[in-house]
């Protein structure tokens, strides 16, 4: 692991950005401003570019500073691995550490971002988040890459630690080009009412991800969701999916996704398991194919040791009605205007549990990157 | 304003209209009457350019311009307008987004859709979980917002109840008249009629145009004797 400290850095995080960092960062849904912020990070390849907190209740750092100042820290390291009894890479350098205190509700919400720059650069990152007792926030990463790095590559893992009482909202945004492979790997803890949302968006082509984060249900009362919007381009493979372990009684899950194949693969899975009774949990996938040479596939999954469960799932998959097209033409739209309008539709950022500070962010970072789509 | 000559359609193949010729002008207000599935929508859907509607002959002019290859909103940027019989629901498109596509004049908006009781419908996804009277009224505000010069009205009445029809009516009567609009009304209830002065009417029966003439006079004798009393009695003056 590398040592960073904060003497070197920049005094704002729009310093001594290129114009294409600029660029990529801000398409990945970061202010670079840092106005409507509590606390930035920004990580370019292996190098950690930029940390700053704007608020006593809102610790931001390198993982590996964290440690070594936190003894603590060390603990929490690999340890939902080792909850689940399994395996992560130890290769990495860098990634975020955040604590937020507890009982301490952060207004604003605090953004992350790991930027690829360098052509055929393996970024891989552990990154470490801690909501204590009681406390509220709302964290947004962006994961981006330059024109500059081709044929890169990007791993990120994320251990999500949400004590009692604490509330996550946890929106990350992929915003990648065609050459770019993905891995990201994650695992949310949640104790007693704590709750952990996971709000997934990838509009612009990526060559390949595949992810499938884990969310644990560790004490009664905990809910986790996790919402997803993905576009799939062209020649493109994306294999996203959701999990959730309901281990304690009366918890509550649910997996939301939409999805809209230009073109390229789109594999949708879902995974619901209530490992106690009294729970609730739902599944929901819908997915548009708009070419003919789109996939969809979408592959739900429950599981249940307990009769008192309450667990559901629907998915559907279709194209896009030719009815609908015409009703919006013989208003004046073109068929291109009216495909565009539907999908923009169905793609429904409301599906998203959005924080009202990043609605309309979101809201017009969406209706930008759309409009390029098509 | 919109002439057809000679036009004969199918669907899949079969026949549906044949040797249709009609003539509306402008600022004229026609209505066609006719039975269930006598091809009154089809009609519509083919001046309206949809797909699925394949014209066997005959020839269609708006604005003495032949519009044939033009598609859908082309010929509704020429001044052609629908209102739907059974609009399809669209998900995931709110009604507002298409009252803002149709007219930049946001008080106008407000004000129609106050006038046409659809201002909680505005956020909501377009004819989803919407009433029959919702619809209709969804398709009136659109359709005036629109503003087109000549107007298809399909089954305007249709699933409404009096109270809408008659607010409808109403709306659509002046609209219609201050605006010196041309329109082309479907019914088979004549309903509507007791709201639009209409100029003239004819009738459709399986797929041909049996008369024109006083929209009231067609009206009662179809009340009184049926379509079949109706295609016995105008036979001899069949429009071809």
């Amino acid at each position: 692991m590398k040592n960073v400290g904060s003497a070197m850095l920049p005094k704002e995080l729009n310093s001594n950005l290129e114009n294409q960092d600029q660029e990529a960062i801000s398409s990945a849904g970061i202010d670079l401003s840092e106005k409507s912020r509590l606390a930035s990070f920004l990580q370019k390849d292996s190098e950690i570019s930029f940390f700053r907190s704007l608020s006593k209740d809102i610790e931001i750092l390198s993982v590996e500073e964290a440690i070594k100042n936190f003894p603590e820290v060390k603990e929490y390291y690999g340890k939902n691995f080792k909850l689940l009894n399994r395996e992560f890479p130890l290769d990495t350098e860098g990634g975020y550490f955040i604590r937020v205190k507890r009982e301490k509700t952060v207004e604003l919400p605090i953004q992350a971002c790991l930027l690829l720059k360098t052509k055929g650069f393996k970024q891989k990152v552990h990154n470490l988040i801690i909501v204590e007792e009681g406390a509220k926030v709302y964290l947004i990463t962006g994961c981006t890459a330059t024109k500059s790095a081709d044929e890169a590559f990007h791993l990120g893992i994320s251990e999500f630690f949400v004590h009692k009482g604490g509330y996550l909202n946890f929106t990350m945004i992929h915003s990648w080009k065609e050459d770019i492979t993905v891995r990201p790997i994650s695992i949310a803890y949640i104790e007693e009412k704590g709750s952990f949302i996971s709000n997934y968006i990838s509009l612009k082509p990526v060559k390949d991800i595949q992810m499938y984060p884990t969310a644990v249900l560790a004490e009664n009362f905990a809910r986790a969701s996790f919402n997803s919007l993905i576009l799939s381009h062209p020649n493109t493979l994306q294999d996203i999916g959701s999990r959730v372990i309901l281990k304690a009684e009366q918890t509550q899950a649910e997996i939301i996704s939409r999805a809209v194949s230009l073109g390229g693969k789109i594999i949708a899975r879902g995974h619901l398991k209530a490992e106690n009774k009294n729970i609730k949990a739902h599944l929901e996938c819908r997915g548009l194919i708009l070419s003919e040479r789109g996939t969809i596939q979408a592959i739900p999954e429950m599981e249940s040791d307990w009769r008192d469960v309450d667990m559901s799932h629907e998915a559907a998959i279709g194209k896009i009605n030719q009815e609908e097209i015409e009703y919006l033409c013989s208003r004046g739209f073109s068929k291109q205007q009216a495909q565009s309008i539907i999908v923009r539709g169905f793609m429904d950022i409301d599906i998203l549990e959005l924080p009202e500070a990043l609605r309309k962010e979101i809201s017009l970072l969406e209706e930008k990157t759309l409009k390029l789509g098509f | 304003m919109l002439e057809i000559k000679n036009l004969s359609v199918s669907i899949q193949d079969k026949i549906i209209l044949e040797n249709i010729n009609l003539e509306i002008k402008s600022g004229q207000v026609m209505v066609l009457f006719g039975p269930n599935g006598s091809g009154k929508s089809t009609l519509l859907k083919t001046i309206m350019g949809f797909s699925g509607y394949e014209k066997k002959s005959g020839q269609i002019i708006f604005k003495g311009k032949n519009i044939d290859s033009l598609s859908i909103e082309e010929r509704v940027k020429l001044g052609l307008g629908m209102m739907y019989q059974n609009p399809p629901k669209v998900r995931g498109v709110k009604l507002l987004e298409v009252a803002q596509f149709l007219s930049k004049d946001k008080k106008n908006i407000e004000e129609l859709s106050e006038k046409l009781s659809l201002k909680e419908h505005l956020n909501r996804e377009i004819n989803l979980g919407f009433s029959g009277g919702e619809i209709k009224r969804a398709e009136l505000f659109q359709i005036l917002l629109q503003d087109p010069e000549l107007l298809f009205l399909d089954e305007p009445e249709s699933g409404v109840d009096l109270e809408n029809i008659s607010l409808m009516g109403g709306i659509l009567n002046n609209y219609l008249r201050k605006q010196n609009k041309s329109a082309l009304i479907i019914t088979h209830t004549g309903y509507i009629l007791d709201y639009i002065k209409a100029d003239s009417g004819c009738v459709m029966i399986e797929g041909r145009l049996w008369c024109m003439g006083s929209p009231k006079e067609i009206f009662e004798s179809i009340r009184k004797k049926g379509y079949e009393k109706c295609r016995v009695c105008h036979a001899p003056e069949r429009i071809e």
